[in-house]
């Protein structure tokens, strides 16, 4: 009987979290359409999600495309067929590596601060104080965040593409002596314009998701500093899962 | 001024407010006192729209404020002013900026006359020379008063304050007060205070209520409190009275 009553009411938080986010999310979207327009909390959430995040970003998508490129060649090895290498890294990464990567080390840089800072804001009555000055706090607090998700997470997206099949290119071409022009050619020919965007399409949900989930356990955060805690390792559990899980679902939507 | 009808408001299924029937008087010093946990928060915030009640009304300005939208509360809220109990500051703005922020979303002014106002302010609530410090540099009293300089700023009708003198030494607490009382001259504020501090309600204010098991079962002057038959107000005030005497 307990464990029908733990596993029930497990169940209905997990549905109330997933109603929650998605009408946080629903919320945060419309009054992007209700003045005030606050540009200016949008580009500051844009440096604060995008630039800060490129270099570990960058780094992440540097080493991944390494290492791929050096698994993949000695699987390929094995049956001659090593010429694709170019081609099969630059697809990994515009596909998944690139959009899930850079999703998830947003979700560690930026993504955990936005709870904190939120959980913060509610623990000491900062929101509270907002609404008492007749200000939204979702459009004041929410509202740039979402959006500066959406446009930075795909950016940096296509600048980890880059720089993660720039890493291929070091360990294929220059280390395991694949030619240039092969390299090259197959990833011309094997990589298709949809490949990109569907990688590009992905990052753009990913920094919705990320970003409603990250201010929606920041936003209703409880319970003082351990509450605080609680609700980024929440948040950055759930988003990080969450991104692996929708991925998966995106691909098979895609292709 | 406000007028607060049958209001119930239960959490789970706790009761904190079991049918409150309360009038403040315009322009007065109201004291909503009560023992620790019976409410006295809660019903504040209710004031605001903070918290919609289970049942009854609250009418200010000939509309009932329970009924409003989040939009149309947005309105009544540039006239009530709430000041939290811990100052609510923006930890990452300075004390000027907490000040000039109300003002920049809502007054239209010019950066440079948002500055004359900020330091108009802070002056009243001498404040001014730590206009440039963040919230973490200031003590508990400057918090309050930065705080109360926020509100200030859109020259609400009706000033609500939870607990403002909590944490404070008995000296600060009288500076406090005394400010509260000096803005309420220079401003023509009706201040509502949430309070169990039974010596600053009978020396600052004008009317006072006892909250007790979630209803007002005592209201009126000071003089009329003093000479109150209710036992748990007599109670509550012999205790209080008592300790002054002992001390």
């Amino acid at each position: 009987m307990r464990l029908f009553q733990f596993l029930g009411s497990g169940f209905i938080s997990f549905l109330q979290d997933v109603g929650g986010i998605f009408l946080f999310f629903w919320k945060a979207l419309i009054f992007t359409f209700t003045p005030p327009f606050r540009f200016r909390l949008f580009l500051k959430q844009v440096e604060f999600i995008g630039v800060r995040s490129w270099l570990v970003v960058a780094l992440t998508a540097l080493f991944s495309g390494m290492v791929t490129a050096y698994q993949v060649h000695h699987a390929l090895v094995k049956f001659g067929g090593q010429s694709v290498l170019g081609g099969v890294v630059a697809l990994t990464l515009t596909r998944e590596l690139g959009p899930v990567l850079s999703a998830i080390m947003v979700v560690a840089r930026a993504g955990s601060a936005m709870t904190a800072e939120l959980g913060s804001m509610r623990i000491t009555e900062q929101i509270d104080a907002l609404k008492i000055m007749a200000v939204n706090p979702i459009q004041y607090l929410v509202t740039p965040r979402l959006w500066a998700g959406m446009l930075v997470v795909p950016l940096l997206t296509a600048m980890a593409d880059l720089i993660g099949i720039a890493g291929g290119y070091v360990i294929g071409v220059l280390v395991l002596g694949i030619d240039h022009g092969i390299f090259m050619a197959k990833m011309k020919d094997m990589v298709e314009l949809v490949d990109i965007m569907s990688g590009i399409c992905k990052s753009i949900f990913f920094g919705a998701f990320l970003v409603s989930v990250c201010c929606y356990k920041g936003y209703y955060a409880r319970g003082g500093a351990e509450g605080i805690g609680r609700a980024t390792t929440e948040a950055v559990v759930i988003s990080s899962v969450g991104i692996l899980i929708f991925d998966y679902i995106m691909t098979t939507l895609f292709f | 001024m406000i007028k607060i009808k049958n209001l119930h408001k239960s959490f789970n299924s706790h009761k904190v407010l079991r049918g409150v029937n309360l009038e403040i008087p315009q322009g007065s010093m109201t004291f909503i006192m009560g023992g620790s946990g019976t409410g006295k928060s809660v019903l504040l915030k209710h004031i605001v729209g903070l918290i919609r009640p289970d049942e009854g009304e609250i009418w200010f300005e000939g509309q009932d404020i329970t009924k409003l939208s989040e939009r149309e509360l947005q309105k009544v809220r540039k006239k009530i002013g709430l000041l939290f109990q811990e100052g609510a500051l923006f930890d990452s703005m300075t004390v000027a900026e907490n000040v000039a922020f109300p003002l920049k979303e809502h007054s239209g002014l010019s950066e440079k006359e948002i500055m004359h106002k900020v330091e108009e302010l802070l002056s009243a609530v001498e404040l001014l020379p730590a206009k440039d410090k963040y919230p973490s540099e200031l003590s508990g009293g400057m918090k309050k008063r930065a705080s109360l300089a926020r509100t200030l700023a859109l020259n609400p009708q009706v000033v609500l304050f939870d607990e403002p003198t909590t944490g404070l030494d008995p000296i600060l607490q009288n500076t406090i007060m005394d400010l509260i009382r000096r803005v309420k001259e220079q401003f023509g504020l009706t201040c509502v205070i949430v309070s169990h501090d039974v010596p600053l309600a009978l020396r600052y204010g004008t009317y006072l209520a006892f909250l007790h098991e979630g209803v007002i079962v005592e209201s009126g002057t000071p003089k009329e409190i003093l000479s109150s038959s209710h036992p748990y107000v007599t109670k509550f005030l012999e205790s209080a009275l008592m300790d002054i005497k002992k001390e």
